[in-house]
Order: C-alpha cells, then sequence, then structure tokens
C-alpha cells in the first residue's frame, strides 16, 4: 500500500498556494479586510499556507451572492438540481484519492479512512439527496367534497451553515447535500482548524453550481461565524459543535425568528453483554474490533464510544482481549495508508486531551494501556499525536461525564441489563450508543431504553446515507443523513383551495 | 472559614484577560461541555451570553488590573459531574475556539482540574 505525498511537496500532483481567499459569488476572491491566517498540518505542525480571516464584510458579500442566486436556483426543477449534485458526485469521485490526501493533510488523520469513508461517504451523500429529492411528493388533504388543501415544498431561501474540523468535508456535504437539493443557496463557514480542504474542493465542484448558491468564507467564530449565525438575511442555521456555541447560536436565531439544527457531541456508551463471549467467533472478533472503535478518527467524533460498559462476568478476558487489541493500532505517517491512527487536529486539541489524561489519573482512573502524548520521530514530532487510552474506573469520573475527543475510552463494569441501562443513560448527552449481544430481545430492550438518537446494536461507526443520525438531550436537534433533514430545510406551502361556486351564507 | 475557590487562573490567562478586557471591555466565561471544541472555556463579552436560571456561577475571577470581576459560568447539569474538581483557567497556543474572543490571538483558553482535598470537599459540603 502507498504513501502518499505530501500535498505542496514536489512529488504530489497537489498544489498548495500560499493564500486562499473566500470562494463568493463563483470565484475565489480576497477578504475585504486583506487578513489571513495560518493554517497548520496537524500531522507536523508546521504552517503550510494561509486562509482568508473572514469578517462581517466578507459574510455580507456572501449573503449579497446567495441572495441574488437564491431565487432562481429555488425554481429550478427538482430534476436539474438533482443532476447537479450527482455531477458533484462524479466530480469527486474521479478525484477520490486526491480529496483524501487533501482531507489528510488538513486535519491529521489517516489516509486509510478519508479513502475509505470521508469521501466516499461525502459522494454517497450528495447521490441520496439527489435521489430523495427526485421521490419527494407534496400531498393533498381533500377538506370536503369541493374543498382541497394541496402541501408544497419550497426552499428557505439562504441559510447558514457552521461547519466542526473533525469531518471537514463530510460534515459539509451533511449539511451541503440537503439545503442544496431543497433549493437554498448557503454561506457555509468551515471550521478555523481546517479551512483548505473545502476551498480546495470549492476548486474541483465550485464552478458546477451557479454562482452564488454555495459560498465558502473561513474565519474565526467571534468574527466570522458571529455575523453569520446572528444574520437577519440567513433563513436558518446549521450548526455542529458544542453545547455552550449551541446555546449561543440558538440565542441569535431567537433574535431572528429563524429555525436551528444542531449536533453538539456525546459521551456514548459502547455495552457488552456476557453472551458476547460465549464463544471465540468471527462476532466476538467483530466485537473486539467495535470496542476499539474508540480509535476512529483519533477519537474525535461526536459520537466516540467513549464509555464502554462490559458485564462483570466476562469482564477480566474480555478487557485482556481488547487492550491487546487496542495495542495493534499503528500510529504513524497519516499519509501512508498502513497507518491506522493519525493526529489529532490541532495543538490545543492536543492540550486537552493531555488535560483529561491528567485529570482521569488524578481522580484514580487505571490505565490499562496508552495514557500519554506520542511521539513519533522526525518532523512528526511537532505532530498532534497521542497514544491510544483505555482507563478503567467508574461513572462519576470526569473521564466518563466529558466528551475528551480524543483515543481515550473509559471502562466500567456492570452487573445485569437494568445496571447497564442505568450507567448508560447517566450522561447529559443522547447522540450515540453501542449494544453488542448475540441474544436479539437483550439488544432490542436496550436500544430502545436508551436515550440517544442513534443505538448501533453489533456494529459502531457506520454512517450510512438513509439512516437518520441526531441526539437526544443535550446532543442538539435535528437528524440528518436521512430525508428528512429535507423537511429541515423546506418551507411548506399549503394552498387551500375550494372549487364551489356557491357563497357560505355568511353575510 | 474562608470560601473555597473553584476557579483559578494561571498568569499567562491573567494577561490574556487583560488584553481581551481592553479590546472588548468586561468580558465572561461560560464553560462547555461536548463536541469538537467542547469541554473547554468560551469567553465572551459579559452580557453576549444569556445566563438563565440553568447556569451556576462558580466563581468570580478577580484579576489585577482588570477592574470588573470576570464571572466563570457552567450549566447545572454539568456542574453536577464537575463539582468535585478545582479549574485552573490557562492559555495555550491553539486554533479551536467556537465563538471565544481569543482564538484570532493563536490561542485557546484551557481548563486544567484536579480533585478538591478533603478539607476543601468538607467546606464544600461534599463529603
Amino acid at each position: 500500500m502507498p504513501v502518499f505525498e505530501r500535498p505542496g511537496s514536489s512529488g504530489s500532483q497537489i498544489k498548495v498556494e500560499d493564500k486562499y481567499g473566500h470562494f463568493i459569488g463563483g470565484e475565489f476572491v480576497a477578504p475585504k479586510k486583506g487578513e489571513y491566517f495560518d493554517n497548520y498540518a496537524p500531522q507536523t505542525g508546521q504552517v503550510f499556507t494561509q486562509v482568508g480571516r473572514g469578517t462581517a464584510e466578507d459574510i455580507e458579500a456572501a449573503l449579497d451572492a446567495a441572495h441574488n442566486a437564491a431565487d432562481s436556483w429555488g425554481r429550478t426543477a427538482p430534476t436539474e438540481r438533482a443532476n447537479l449534485l450527482l455531477k458533484l458526485a462524479d466530480t469527486m469521485e474521479a478525484n477520490l484519492e486526491d480529496i483524501a490526501v487533501i482531507e489528510s493533510w488538513d486535519n491529521g488523520k489517516a489516509v486509510r479512512e478519508t479513502l475509505a469513508a470521508d469521501i466516499p461517504l461525502a459522494i454517497d451523500h450528495f447521490r441520496y439527496f439527489a435521489g430523495v429529492l427526485r421521490a419527494q411528493e407534496g400531498t393533498i388533504s381533500e377538506i370536503d367534497e369541493h374543498t382541497v388543501a394541496y402541501h408544497y415544498h419550497e426552499p428557505l431561501g439562504v441559510v447558514g451553515q457552521i461547519i466542526p474540523w473533525n469531518f471537514p468535508i463530510l460534515m459539509a456535504v451533511w449539511k451541503l447535500a440537503p439545503a442544496l437539493a431543497a433549493g437554498n443557496a448557503v454561506v457555509l463557514k468551515p471550521a478555523e482548524q481546517t479551512p483548505w480542504s473545502i476551498l480546495k474542493l470549492m476548486e474541483l465542484i465550485g464552478d458546477q453550481l451557479p454562482p452564488g448558491v454555495l459560498n465558502v468564507v473561513n474565519g474565526f467564530g467571534t468574527e466570522a461565524g458571529k455575523p453569520l449565525a446572528s444574520n437577519k438575511r440567513i433563513a436558518k442555521i446549521a450548526f455542529t459543535g458544542e453545547t455552550t456555541t449551541g446555546r449561543l447560536i440558538m440565542q441569535y436565531a431567537s433574535q431572528n425568528l429563524i429555525p436551528v439544527t444542531l449536533e453538539l457531541g456525546g459521551k456514548s456508551p459502547n455495552i457488552f453483554f456476557e453472551d458476547v463471549a460465549a464463544q471465540r467467533d468471527a462476532f466476538y472478533d467483530k466485537a473486539q474490533e467495535g470496542f476499539a472503535m474508540f480509535a476512529l478518527n483519533q477519537g474525535e467524533v461526536c459520537t466516540c464510544p467513549s464509555r464502554a460498559l462490559v458485564q462483570s462476568s466476562i469482564y477480566s478476558e474480555f478487557m485482556k482481549d481488547a487492550v491487546a487489541r487496542v495495542e495493534k493500532i499503528k500510529m504513524g505517517n497519516p499519509l501512508d495508508t498502513d497507518t491506522t491512527m493519525g493526529a489529532q487536529a490541532s495543538n490545543d486539541q492536543l492540550e486537552k486531551i493531555k488535560s483529561y489524561l491528567e485529570i482521569g489519573k488524578e481522580e484514580g482512573a487505571k490505565v490499562l494501556t496508552g495514557g500519554e502524548v506520542a511521539k513519533l520521530g522526525g518532523d512528526l514530532d511537532g505532530g498532534y499525536y497521542v497514544q491510544p487510552t483505555v482507563f478503567e474506573g467508574d461513572n462519576s469520573m470526569r473521564i466518563f461525564q466529558e466528551e475528551i475527543f480524543g483515543p481515550v475510552v473509559s471502562v466500567t463494569q456492570f452487573n445485569d441489563e437494568a445496571d447497564a441501562l442505568k450507567t448508560a443513560n447517566d450522561t447529559l448527552y443522547g447522540l450515540g450508543a453501542g449494544v453488542w449481544s448475540r441474544d436479539g430481545g437483550t439488544s432490542y430492550r436496550m436500544g430502545r431504553g436508551i436515550k440517544a438518537g442513534r443505538v448501533w446494536v453489533n456494529n459502531y461507526h457506520a454512517y450510512p446515507a438513509h439512516a437518520a443520525f441526531g441526539g437526544y438531550k443535550q446532543s442538539g436537534i435535528g437528524r440528518e443523513t436521512h430525508k428528512m433533514m429535507l423537511d429541515h430545510y423546506q418551507q411548506t406551502k399549503n394552498l387551500l383551495v375550494s372549487y364551489s361556486p356557491d357563497a357560505l351564507g355568511f353575510f | 472559614m474562608t470560601e473555597v475557590e473553584r476557579v483559578g487562573y494561571t498568569e499567562a490567562a491573567a494577561e490574556l484577560i487583560r488584553r481581551l478586557v481592553e479590546r472588548n471591555g468586561p468580558v465572561m466565561f461560560h464553560q462547555s461541555g461536548g463536541c469538537c471544541d467542547g469541554s473547554a472555556p468560551m469567553c465572551y463579552p459579559d452580557g453576549d451570553f444569556l445566563i438563565g436560571d440553568v447556569d451556576v456561577l462558580l466563581q468570580e475571577l478577580r484579576i489585577d488590573g482588570v477592574v470588573e470581576p470576570v464571572p466563570f459560568y457552567m450549566s447545572e447539569s454539568q456542574f453536577e459531574y464537575w463539582k468535585h474538581t478545582h479549574l485552573t483557567l490557562d492559555v495555550v497556543p491553539g486554533r479551536g475556539s467556537g465563538f471565544s474572543l481569543e482564538a484570532p490571538e493563536g490561542v485557546r483558553f484551557l481548563i486544567r482540574s484536579r480533585v478538591f482535598d478533603e478539607a476543601e470537599l468538607t467546606a464544600l459540603g461534599l463529603l
């Protein structure tokens, strides 16, 4: 398997400019105030390019472009929009390998994952919403013999989207596909940790959409995110991030009386019942892999199975195998397809994970493996690497209650189903959960009992389009990756029509 | 008995707060939970973030050179899981921010934590 060359190096066909502007009205434009910020490669900690530091002036320019485009875009036939989304998907597919390398370089994650998951899923997402749009129908309600209510879907107009850094392209596409399918124009603000890969994507697909339909403004939350989220010229704001900013976004939205969709993270339990270990077969092996899934994307996933609950009767044997499985994770150059875990996305992310490794140890949790920052040698020494870490402790500890967003799992035991359910639900969040059992009844009861929007049964970390994804409790509002997200980007128009020639007789 | 300190700060954090206050006027903190930039303290112009009945004021930070005490809040539900720990506001180089004021400076506020000792826990009524 190959080791890809770094973008911008002589051996790579991927070009890196010295600096990038915003993508507004179908072209790249310099930021109005002329300022740029450094973009770091998490793999080495070195600055590799500069990106426009957007301000309110850039957001307004993007909103101008979006408003100019929105009406005619909203009137295009569903077939036309669907075909365009399919074309975007085809272009991405034809450039899959380059996009995967670009995403790995900007975010730090292993290219193995962007090749197999991030980018193929993003491609499929465009295709899914192209299909969903073609199949969407309005409704007709017969009120009485002469009166009919017609329900039409209409776009909202111009929407704002604020994207996280953990899957920069995939999370953007999760939001873009339904918004564009529904006929909206978009102003999108990527995360300031990963501003580059989406711009590279715009180089590829930006000219396939009418100018102004999709605009990208980079910058800091306080300088570019706030003027977008609080803007009276957006009809909806979508955000993926954390709880305090989520509240702030809702606060701004309340001032403009616009709808909000939020995805705010979790502390997902991954629950292993004793019958998992009834045999040492393929299913046991699958469950072991399921345990190690906390290391996917270096743990930087809102649904990271960061709490593992293992039934007491199998605990010591299961954990012995699980720790051995985790210790097989190969850290290294993220652009090497043999690397199974890459770098954290930013230095402050690394520092935060370190602070949790400290508090975990201080609270008395036992480190079963890992527990330290990793130094990988050469210029990777400057990158942001953490050893996959397994803590053993109890659910009241802060490492069991807070999203660390790193490759860290906290493990505890349970006695029976009721005990497992109680611990699983003892959290502020409700985004994801995993249940592993050979017994359909156990899985069903647990699956229904866990207060989370997505419960994986006998699998984990699958994100197919057509399966709704979203949170209970403090994990957010709305459901993505499903046709129901189209509704979040549409108005319902009701035409209430009388076909009767007769007066009512009231006046 | 003197009141137990719940939130302290490093000199680097104090210095950054002084700069931010100079530029933005009085500031406030709200500790975030959850995804991405979460589990991190967010710094806003005071009053920008609406504090409600669901929030707890952990500490008013008194910082040399800053006239107004700087309030540090957390949601009550999150506080339930955090109340046994002392927090120190620090600052590190970084990018992640949400809408926090310091991000354009290339730095990020960070919380370091330690478990309260027995005397502190007793004073806080947590034993």
